[in-house]
């Protein structure tokens, strides 16, 4: 305390202290105050300015792109309007991709997470070896999906593929896992989950490992079973995580791209685009024979809007439920 | 000794509860019991189901053609032509030890970036004071639904720009930090960095970054370890960037391979060759550190 010239004030802070007598201050020590202003926001600029230069900017972005007559070798053109938009919302691949896109999305989520859950509650129990049961649902999620989706290309394959093979055996027809849609769907549902399940399956299964044990006692004292338990006591209280899990899992499915691409050797999504995602159409509008980075860019925006949308639905949905639980979340580490 | 008696539940909780307990006591209800053998087996099928298709593709990877067409369902036993089946892929036309390189390249490079930008903001947001901080930090969780992958027209505009596709630097530059990577090395230097150590350090009279590099990246290490393996397997899997971006002169492994699918697209054995010594890394590296992979998810990993 230099001077007591003025009566101190009263949110008194040694920051702002304008009528403090003029000190000699050495430079290292304004060095140091520079240091302690400015380093918190040097050490979080990289995120913030990577995010902006390759995230937010080409979102924005392509709004712009999306109005032009723009192409891939050319460059910008004239501005059109809303012409790109009208043209792709008259091509049928355009609602083909959409209807593929969620179609894929539902049949790969839904069992996925049931099979997660089931699997988090085997891997909750006092297990022998319980390192070896946990790294073994595990392993898929460091295959590539490109190798995911050529090896059950093949398993997959119409003729003289694996499952068909043994479909056979048990007196099933064969099945046009690639030649009809509902079954391409199913397929590509199946790699999505191959290499998800077992990650979705330790989140859970950490979200298992902190519900209060007292929960189970007051349940058994009440006479519940163990299904009964598990239904009544295990998924409620998981459904912070389970939220949490399907809101992750929209965001990556909305986009999905590698899987249904590598399904056959043209990566068009089937001759009929049986099996054509919303993110392959942009890549056919922007890179293949149209090359129109304006088209694709309209198919961008509108799936970007449709992902907001249901975005701001889940979220909707999450606040409701866990304002209901809120007593009860424990893991949900994204709304705090 | 402290759980009530069977005919203590009996009597204030009523004979269901009494028999439920009892059941509890004498099966495997309680988490400290041994599970039944049915809880082993289902496991083991899981276990099968995740690691089949890959044996799958290695048998296929050690016959032919000729093989593969008239047997739909391989023999479990290896047929022996896996390595003259490599030796034509490392050969082939699609460059796999430049993909290799690659990919090990943008791996690491990714990999070391995201945890030193990952931390020194996890360092910034945890333990340090400035205006604006929980508004800045509910942003970058916020970003982590955003799907940048959308943006992608505009994201080559700007890399053709830069005169950088087909060029590393156009995979490695999106991927230097990412909102994932803040948020995890924030949570953790949380709770690992005590306040007193940095205030000690600052104390001393260390600088702001000599603070960070001597006192909170020691501190963050365990859970840089995973979020650098997270990076590394993200990065080593990813395709659709990489394929849209670098294109087949200068490949990254994904890319490589789904060009085997083009160039040898009636012989299976070949292909499945190609994503076996590509898939063979990545299981070396889930071997050595898929403990550290198991408890970094179960630590409030994000899909990222």
């Amino acid at each position: 305390m230099a001077t007591s010239t003025t009566s101190p004030h009263l949110d008194s802070g040694r920051r702002r202290d304008p009528d403090r007598a003029p000190r000699r201050v050495g430079f290292s020590q304004t060095l140091g105050r520079w240091d302690v202003k400015v380093s918190p926001y040097l050490y979080i600029s990289p995120f913030f300015i990577l995010f902006a230069l390759t995230g937010l900017f080409p979102l924005v972005y392509t709004a712009y792109v999306s109005v032009h007559d723009w192409n891939l070798i050319g460059g910008k053109g004239e501005f059109v309007g809303f012409e790109n938009y009208l043209f792709v919302v008259q091509e049928p691949n355009f609602w083909k991709g959409l209807r593929n896109t969620f179609s894929i999305f539902l049949i790969s989520t839904v069992p996925q997470l049931i099979i997660a859950i089931v699997l988090a509650a085997l891997l909750d129990a006092n297990l022998r070896a319980r390192t070896f049961w946990r790294m073994g649902v595990l392993l898929p999620y460091v295959v590539a999906p490109v190798a995911v989706s050529l090896i059950f290309g093949k398993l997959f394959a119409d003729k003289s593929g694996l499952i068909n093979t043994v479909l056979g055996y048990i007196g099933i027809d064969p099945i046009g896992w690639h030649a009809q849609i509902l079954p391409s769907h199913i397929a590509i549902a199946t790699m999505v989950d191959f290499r998800w399940t077992g990650y979705n399956t330790l989140i859970l299964l950490a979200a298992m490992q902190a519900i209060p044990k007292d929960l189970y006692e007051a349940a058994v004292l009440d006479g519940a079973s163990r299904v009964r338990q598990f239904f009544s006591v295990t998924v409620p209280m998981l459904r912070p995580t389970i939220i949490f899990v399907v809101i992750t899992s929209t965001i990556g499915g909305l986009q999905i791209f590698d899987e249904p691409r590598l399904f056959d050797q043209t990566g068009q999504g089937g001759p009929s685009r049986q099996w054509m995602t919303a993110t392959m159409y942009i890549y056919e509008l922007g890179w293949g024979n149209q090359k129109s980075f304006g088209r694709a860019s309209a198919v961008a925006w509108i799936l970007f809007l449709i992902i907001i949308v249901i975005a701001m639905i889940n979220f909707a949905a999450t606040r409701k439920i866990s304002s209901e639980t809120s007593a009860t979340k424990k893991r949900k580490k994204v709304s705090r | 000794m402290s759980a009530p008696s069977l005919p203590v539940i009996r009597q204030t909780a009523g004979r269901g509860a009494a028999r439920a307990a009892g059941r509890s006591r004498s099966t495997a209800a309680g988490s400290d019991r041994r599970p039944g053998w049915v809880t082993y087996v289902l496991l083991a099928v899981a276990i099968v189901l995740a690691i089949a298709p890959l044996y799958y593709a290695f048998l296929l990877a050690s016959s032919n053609s000729a093989y593969i067409a008239q047997n739909p369902i391989p023999s479990l036993i290896p047929q022996g032509e896996f390595f003259d089946n490599v030796s034509k892929v490392l050969n082939g036309d699609i460059q796999f030890w430049k993909a290799l390189g690659n990919s090990i390249i943008v791996g690491t490079v990714t990999a070391l970036s995201v945890v030193l930008f990952s931390t020194l903001a996890g360092f910034s947001f945890s333990k340090l004071r400035f205006r604006g901080r929980n508004g800045l930090l509910v942003f970058v969780i916020a970003t982590t639904a955003v799907p940048t992958q959308l943006g992608i027209v505009p994201l080559f505009i700007l890399m053709s720009q830069f005169g950088w596709t087909g060029k590393l630097i156009a995979v490695i530059v999106p991927g230097l930090v990412t909102a994932f990577g803040v948020f995890w090395m924030t949570q953790y230097l949380e709770s690992a960095l005590p306040y007193e150590l940095v205030e000690a350090a600052r104390v001393d009279g260390a600088s702001m970054i000599r603070t960070f590099w001597h006192i909170a990246l020691p501190a963050a290490r365990p859970a840089a370890v995973m979020l650098g393996l997270f990076t590394f397997v993200a990065s080593w899997t990813n395709f659709f960037w990489p394929f849209i971006v670098l294109g087949n002169q200068n490949p990254t492994l994904p890319v490589a391979i789904q060009l085997l699918q083009a160039s040898y697209f009636k012989d299976m054995s070949l292909i499945m060759a190609g994503v076996t010594i590509s898939t063979i890394p990545l299981i070396i590296l889930f071997f050595v550190a898929g403990r550290q992979l198991v408890a970094g998810i179960m630590q409030g990993a994000v899909k990222g």
